[in-house]
């Protein structure tokens, strides 16, 4: 672990904008993110935090006319994502980094069979494949997921949710890629049928050694899958470490405190849950200083004018001025 | 299906049709008419008998292709519509080819390049060209290409020249109608999720459009083309007098001056049922292209 | 989660405020509205403008003379002054495109709120019936009942209105289906709200954005239908100005006067773009989901 290795992602300072007519939406605010190869790193924080942005802004999908990213770059092995041509980028996506959506019931197309939709991910990488070696492909890519393959002749609406969420994973698998970003894989799919699809995926991934970033607000699903956590909040990460660091009982981020008060636990018998107060602010109109102060039970002055600075222990960084600067930068 | 449609849009039609106050013996002899002669005429048509007895000897002899005599010229319904039935299709089917392709792939355009010059001028002019009623249109079109630049036959039906106008004016505001249509179909499908996901795949822009977003957009085009063939043949009726084309149209017309009730109520019900016959076309076409629906359909038999 | 109702009353000023904003910022649509505007102001002062004398009475010796300062948009057959012709019969334009279409709302309206929100059998016998009368085209309605009737402007009205009625029973009855499927009406209902009281309060302020839209586009339309009708000879007869009907009136004289083929159209044409300008433009404020 200690020993330093080229990261094959690495987020530096991004800045991502939605521009409408109405408002100028700060989504993102200068986020740090690194992920090496074979690992997994959870992306938590509640609906709205940026997790989504972050990982569209990564895959260059954000719409196109509002989307903006102003700062920062995303090296993927070493090169920027951002200065690459569409063209260039198209070559990338599907192949080195593929995304899993997170509603499998609107992210397959209704009037194209699922065989089609995984054979059209093998096409478009590998131009001279055989079409007799493109089927078998597809079937493979079947079976791995654990459907029969005689079903590829059907189309979506005659799948299951957690069957669809599993075709979506094949079609992200296809091409074996180096990167693939989860966002809520299993959101919406039912808890028996969560674990599944999270083993099925924990499984592939590990064959594949491809790295994943995974877009959760369930810390069930992070203490199973994730080797790093970062806790977003308001287009920023407010703690990072660790899956360890994160699920300790040492210092944490009052949000993160909040986070896993708000999670019954059945060992522990409490007396009640404790929700974080208030909501999420409105990203068209950011507090000043730390922003989840109006929401912080522990808010001081100096919370309400400065940014806080992170405190370093490893590599576990909190963004709070609660446990004080031990450099200047930021997380 | 058809059949109960039919007999109900059969009883619609003929039921307005028998509102026409007045005494139709009396309509047909004139009002210099003895008392005894229209009395005569009135039970020998069954006119005395109550609405429901004759709705359903209407019916009755419908089935076998009697639709009852003209008034006016005594000869038979049907034989009058037969004969001027293909040039009113041919009409139709013409001026909905010409918006289908028209007004489809500039809706098309004007969504995939929104906010560009395609957009602004494609619905500007369609916004244009629903608001010109269509009978209008063919007047002024009459005026320039047949009576100013005497480019264009302004009357009759006898050539595909004479055809050109007529469809022309009868297809523009449908293919506006379609133009916006399409262009907002599309616009909501290009926003969807699985176009998103095409995109991850790393599919290049021209192939999300055609091979994913296409033919999604394209399943409620189908729906309305078929709705818009309806107002088409309403149309029809405006656009064949503008024209003096001698079809169905222009004979519905007629009728109702002369208060020839038979053809009205004939020419009524076989315009109502040639769209009725044309909408269930397209559900089964719909079925074909939609696998959703192809699916119920199949559960259903 | 934009549906939920924290506090209706602010909500909802809130919104129609936010959806005017947005309108008002929509140039095309602001041109729509003044044009109509300049439209409707016309018809209400028209016998202030000229005389409704002038309208119906001209004499032989004026006949088809072109535009000029003392007949601005020149004369006709008749020698009647086609402006004030003009004027005076966008007073029963207006009347019937927005009498059938309140009427048409008000009655379809009614079917469509009862079938969408009770569903089943009301459901499905209204919405057979209406199927029905659908399948029969528009126009051909209008002329199936304007035939049995006899011509003139109630005629035609009545005409226009039943014929309107099922189309605004399918957009009310989709309307409020979309509503309906909403969990805040749920909600509602758990709570034991009475029925009436959930299609007043919840339903219908909810549903109603995409009717207006609607409605404001059919005005157009029906005016366009309305004329259609009088060229035919159906709708209201001469010497009662009509735009329709000085259409089919300039139908003999198109190259001596051409002027009396235009000017009428473009009155129609103008009324119908400047209210479909408006439903646009109102239909982008209140979905502006599209524009990004």
């Amino acid at each position: 672990m200690a020993e330093p290795q080229t990261p094959l992602l690495s987020i530096r300072g991004l800045e991502v904008r939605y521009e409408t007519d109405e408002a100028i939406t700060h989504a993102v605010n200068g986020i740090n993110l690194d992920i090496n190869v074979g690992e997994t790193v959870g992306l938590v924080g509640e609906t709205g935090a940026g997790k989504t942005t972050t990982a569209l802004a990564v895959m260059r999908l954000l719409p196109h006319r509002t989307g903006k990213i102003t700062e920062g770059c995303i090296l993927f092995r070493g090169e920027d994502v951002l200065r690459k041509s569409n063209g260039e980028m198209r070559q990338m996506r599907g192949e080195r980094i593929s995304m899993i959506f997170q509603d499998p019931m609107t992210s397959l197309n209704p009037t194209m069979t699922m065989g089609e939709q995984i054979r059209e991910s093998l096409e478009i990488h590998n131009k001279g494949m055989s079409a007799a070696l493109t089927d078998a492909r597809v079937d493979e890519l079947l079976t791995m997921v654990g459907i029969p393959p005689r079903r590829k002749h059907e189309y979506p609406h005659q799948f299951s949710g957690g069957m669809k969420q599993r075709i979506v994973i094949a079609i992200a698998l296809a091409c074996r890629p180096e990167l693939l970003i989860a966002d809520e894989p299993t959101t919406a799919l039912d808890v028996t049928i969560q674990a599944q699809v999270l083993a099925l995926m924990n499984e592939l991934k590990e064959s594949m050694r491809t790295s994943m970033i995974l877009i959760t607000h369930d810390l069930g699903v992070v203490s199973e899958m994730c080797d790093k956590v970062a806790i977003m909040y308001a287009g920023e990460i407010i703690e990072r470490g660790s899956a360890d660091d994160i699920l300790d009982d040492g210092p944490h981020h009052p949000y993160t405190v909040g986070l896993f008060n708000s999670i019954p636990d059945i060992e522990r018998e409490s007396k009640r849950l404790s929700p974080i107060a208030g909501l999420m602010p409105d990203p068209a109109a950011l507090p000043g200083g730390c922003k989840f102060h109006p929401r912080c039970g522990d808010a001081a002055d100096a919370c309400r004018s400065l940014a806080p600075p992170p405190f370093v222990s490893g590599e576990h960084i909190i963004a709070c001025h609660k446990f004080g600067s031990s450099n200047g930068g930021r997380i | 299906m058809l059949v109960p449609m039919l007999l109900a849009i059969i009883f619609i039609v003929y039921g307005i049709m028998s509102l026409t106050p007045g005494d139709p013996a009396q309509l047909i002899l004139g009002t210099r008419a003895s008392p005894e002669a229209i009395a005569g005429l009135r039970h020998e048509m069954g006119f005395d008998k109550p609405f429901v007895v004759r709705y359903g000897e209407y019916v009755a002899k419908a089935a076998r292709g009697d639709f009852g005599n003209s008034w006016r010229t005594g000869r038979p319904v049907f034989q009058v519509i037969a004969g001027r039935f293909p040039t009113t299709i041919k009409l139709s089917l013409a001026a909905v080819v010409l918006a289908v392709l028209v007004g489809v792939p500039l809706g098309v355009l004007a969504a995939v390049k929104q906010y560009s010059i395609f957009d602004v001028i494609g619905t500007t002019i369609a916004m244009f060209m629903a608001s010109i009623p269509g009978f209008w249109f063919g007047l002024m079109a009459i005026l320039f290409f047949s009576l100013k630049l005497r480019l264009l036959p302004s009357n009759g039906a006898d050539s595909l020249k004479h055809y050109i106008l007529p469809a022309v004016t009868l297809a523009i505001p449908v293919a506006a109608s379609l133009l916006r249509l399409t262009r907002t179909t599309m616009l909501e499908t290009i926003r969807q999720d699985y176009i998103r996901t095409a995109r991850a795949k790393g599919q290049t822009e021209g192939k999300v459009i055609f091979r994913h977003a296409l033919k999604n957009a394209l399943l409620p085009v189908v729906t309305a083309t078929g709705m818009e063939f309806g107002g088409l043949l309403g149309g029809v009726v405006t656009i064949e007098t503008v024209f003096s084309i001698n079809g169905v149209g222009m004979l519905i017309i007629d009728a109702i001056r002369m208060k020839d009730i038979p053809q009205v109520t004939g020419c009524a019900i076989f315009l109502a049922a040639s769209f009725m016959i044309l909408m269930l076309f397209v559900d089964i076409l719909y079925a074909y292209i939609d696998p959703r629906i192809k699916a119920s359909y199949q559960k259903m038999n | 989660m934009e549906d939920i109702d924290f506090n209706s009353q602010t909500r909802k000023k809130s919104r129609r405020g936010e959806i005017w904003r947005r309108m008002k910022k929509n140039r095309i649509a602001m041109v729509g509205l003044f044009i109509f505007s300049a439209i409707l102001l016309l018809t209400i002062s028209a016998d202030l403008i000229t005389p409704y004398d002038k309208a119906i009475t001209g004499s032989l010796a004026d006949r088809l003379t072109p535009p000029s300062s003392s007949h601005w948009f020149g004369t006709d057959n008749y020698g009647r002054d086609i402006f004030a012709r003009i004027l005076h019969a966008s007073r029963r334009s207006l009347v019937m495109g927005i009498g059938a279409v309140l009427v048409g709302i008000t009655l379809g309206g009614l079917l469509g709120a009862c079938a969408g929100y009770y569903g089943g059998r009301v459901d499905s016998v209204i919405m057979r019936i209406i199927d029905t009368v659908i399948c029969i085209p528009f126009m051909l309605l209008v002329l199936a009942i304007v035939a049995a009737l006899g011509p003139g402007l109630v005629n035609v009205l009545i005409a226009l209105m039943i014929s309107m009625i099922p189309t605004y029973t399918r957009v009310i009855r989709s309307a409020i289906l979309t509503v309906v499927g909403q969990d805040y009406i749920e909600a509602a209902k758990s709570c034991g709200t009475p029925n009436r009281w959930i299609i007043l309060k919840h339903v219908l302020p909810n549903a109603i954005g995409p009717i207006i839209v609607q409605a404001t586009m059919t005005v157009g339309t029906m005016i366009i239908w309305a004329a259609s009708t009088s060229f035919l000879g159906m709708g209201i007869q001469p010497p009662e100005p009509e735009w329709g009907a000085m259409l089919a009136e300039s139908k003999d004289y198109m190259l001596t006067a051409p002027y009396m083929v235009m000017f009428p159209g473009f009155a129609i044409a103008l009324t119908a773009l400047s209210l479909n300008l408006m439903g646009d433009g109102l239909r982008d404020a209140l979905d502006p989901r599209l524009k990004d």
